[in-house]
């Protein structure tokens, strides 16, 4: 590639968005604990003042607070850290929104190791495990920037719970405009292959579309590579597919191997139609460090990709 | 629809009736809260019959005062209030915690008609409340918002977020109502862990508060009508009351808090209502 990568926030997306449908919706409140300049949502308290509230430093009064306003007829958009919105309130999120089936969306930000410097402590790797075992909530992880201005709208009109997964860094794009197919429940492919399908979430489609590119120049290995931007419910026609068209598939997310992307597809598979599986995940707490030498450190890179590939690729039967 | 000129008289007749449905709804499911559903029967019975604006053939009516319970599992005071004020049949009482019921073991929003919040965990009710409170400020609707708590559950970290947040946004629609009958699962509150003094703690983050004798109906509708009558700030009525009430076995007892009676006990039970 010689044309230089883009990169574009995923939270200043998702604050962008909320602003814009804020003034077709006016049944949109948006609350936030003491994060706003960082999840990004201070631009719709800028744009309206009168529905934004800090709720301070106290998220489970927020997710509380939330269930009551849309019992009440509201749209509440939630915000705070991904290990705040999903770990210190998971309580008031599972009795008050989740079991009530509300009309909340959760919209956290700094998922995942890509927050860098703050540490395991500030790097959200169980939170889309938590929000998916929850029975009402949809679970939303867009790849890109692009992805968040489509995802936001869609969003704020389904009925029901959902957690939607931003990001710390400017990440490199996976779509070129705001026309990027999003339709929740159905997984894009970027890019047709016979010999495996890599299935990412997040930031790692980027790098998964870069390891199939390496793959079919350097190997001649063809892949197919699935956005699965919703991670429930996931799209279980597009995993069969890719394991019967492919036969090998290889999973990459920036969260904890257990009860994530590469759970999910296992499951689908042991189910339906049993392939190899090569997962690519964190299994134990990240670290400090700037989120380009983290994401090399965690092997979040395409060659790393690259070789689960292989991998999976060698366990195909026949 | 606000019932005028109930007198206590009629209050206490109604309170009764209330207390002998919790002892027939818990015997026969042998399971439940009957202690701090007994010590909340007047502070339920006075907002219900006497107090709320609200239409039981239109439970979901927008203007409605609202009284959410968080401490959820006193659903057996609730229940009987709601059957007596007319949500559902008093024979559906006994279909408590039954496989199929509308009346499940904690309070169901999408269950039981009347029912304005699900909980159960404890010191989530009064944050819902401000919600519910913010909302009605959207809609430009002036209804009440009652919200009933635990002393127990007053240890809960998130009551006092939620006590901040009320007063600094001001929500003086919402009345905090504490059934302080000073006895939690375990034991008595104070060596449990001791929430008192509970007045200047609640003055302190910003409420008007108010303390009372929560069997007594003169007091508990006087309260109610200070309350909704102090616009600069939210209020609490801290409301002293007795943990069993009316049954002597159960009187300040805590194994009473979850047990159910038997039926032989039941038998008593009712009898000392009927004389109470």
């Amino acid at each position: 590639m010689t044309t230089e990568q883009e990169i574009a926030s995923t939270r200043v997306a998702y604050g962008q968005a909320l602003a814009e449908i804020g003034y077709t919706n006016p049944n949109i409140i948006v609350l936030d604990a003491d994060l706003a300049k960082s999840t990004q949502t201070i631009l719709f308290g800028k744009e309206h003042p009168d529905r934004f509230f800090y709720v301070g430093i106290s998220e489970q009064n927020m997710m509380s607070m939330a269930a009551g306003l849309a019992a009440n007829g509201k749209t509440v958009f939630a915000s705070t850290f991904a290990v705040f919105a999903t770990g210190r309130a998971f309580d008031q999120v599972r009795v008050g929104i989740s079991w009530p089936n509300l009309n909340v969306k959760i919209v956290a930000s700094h998922g995942g190791i890509s927050v860098g410097e703050d540490g395991a402590s500030a790097q959200s790797i169980e939170d889309y495990a938590l929000m998916a075992s929850l029975p009402s909530f949809t679970v939303v992880i867009p790849a890109d920037a692009y992805a968040v201005k489509k995802a936001i709208p869609l969003v704020a009109e389904a009925k029901g719970p959902f957690y939607v997964r931003t990001h710390r860094p400017a990440t490199p794009v996976v779509y070129s405009s705001d026309d990027c197919p999003f339709e929740i429940g159905k997984a894009n492919m970027l890019r047709d292959g016979t010999d495996a399908t890599i299935i990412a979430v997040g930031i790692l489609v980027h790098e998964a579309v870069a390891a199939a590119e390496m793959l079919q120049e350097e190997e001649g290995i063809s892949c197919r590579v699935l956005d699965m931007h919703t991670l429930k419910p996931m799209d279980v026609d597009a995993v069969i597919s890719a394991a019967q068209d492919t036969g090998a598939i290889v999973t990459a997310e920036d969260h904890q191997v257990q009860g994530g992307l590469g759970s999910g597809v296992a499951r689908i598979l042991a189910e339906n139609y049993p392939v190899p599986v090569e997962y690519l995940a964190l299994d134990g707490y990240g670290t400090s460090g700037p989120y380009l030498e983290l994401m090399t450190h965690f092997d979040f890179t395409p060659e790393a990709i690259r070789e689960k590939v292989k991998n999976v690729i060698a366990r195909k039967v026949g | 629809m606000l019932t005028d000129n109930v007198t206590v008289k009629n209050l206490e007749a109604v309170a009764k009736q209330v207390r002998r449905n919790i002892v027939r709804m818990l015997t026969k499911s042998q399971s439940g809260h009957p202690g701090g559903s007994l010590s909340a029967v007047e502070l339920l019975v006075a907002l219900y019959f006497s107090v709320l604006k609200y239409d039981p053939d239109n439970p979901e009516w927008p203007d409605r005062d609202r009284f959410i319970l968080s401490k959820g599992h006193a659903t057996p005071v609730l229940y009987s209030v709601l059957a007596e004020s007319g949500y559902f049949p008093a024979d559906e009482l006994m279909t408590f915690r039954q496989l199929g019921s509308r009346l499940q073991g904690h309070v169901d929003r999408d269950s039981t008609p009347g029912v304005e919040m699900s909980g159960g965990s404890l010191g989530m009710g009064l944050s819902f409340g401000l919600g519910v409170a913010l909302a009605a400020r959207f809609d430009a609707k002036d209804f009440n918002v009652f919200v009933m708590m635990g002393d127990g559950e007053c240890e809960e970290g998130q009551v006092w977020e939620a006590a901040m947040a009320a007063a600094h946004f001001n929500l003086n629609r919402v009345t905090a109502i504490i059934d302080h009958n000073k006895i939690q699962n375990d034991g008595y509150v104070k060596d449990i862990m001791n929430v008192a003094p509970l007045a200047p703690k609640w003055s302190a983050f910003g409420w008007h508060t108010i303390e009372i004798n929560g069997h007594r109906f003169d007091e508990i509708l006087d309260a109610y009508d200070e309350a909704m009558k102090t616009e600069d700030r939210p209020s609490v009525i801290i409301a002293h009351t007795v943990k069993g009430k009316s049954i002597s076995f159960m009187e300040n007892n805590p194994d009473y808090h979850g047990k159910a009676p038997t039926a032989e006990q039941a038998e008593q039970a009712i009898r000392e209502i009927d004389e109470s």
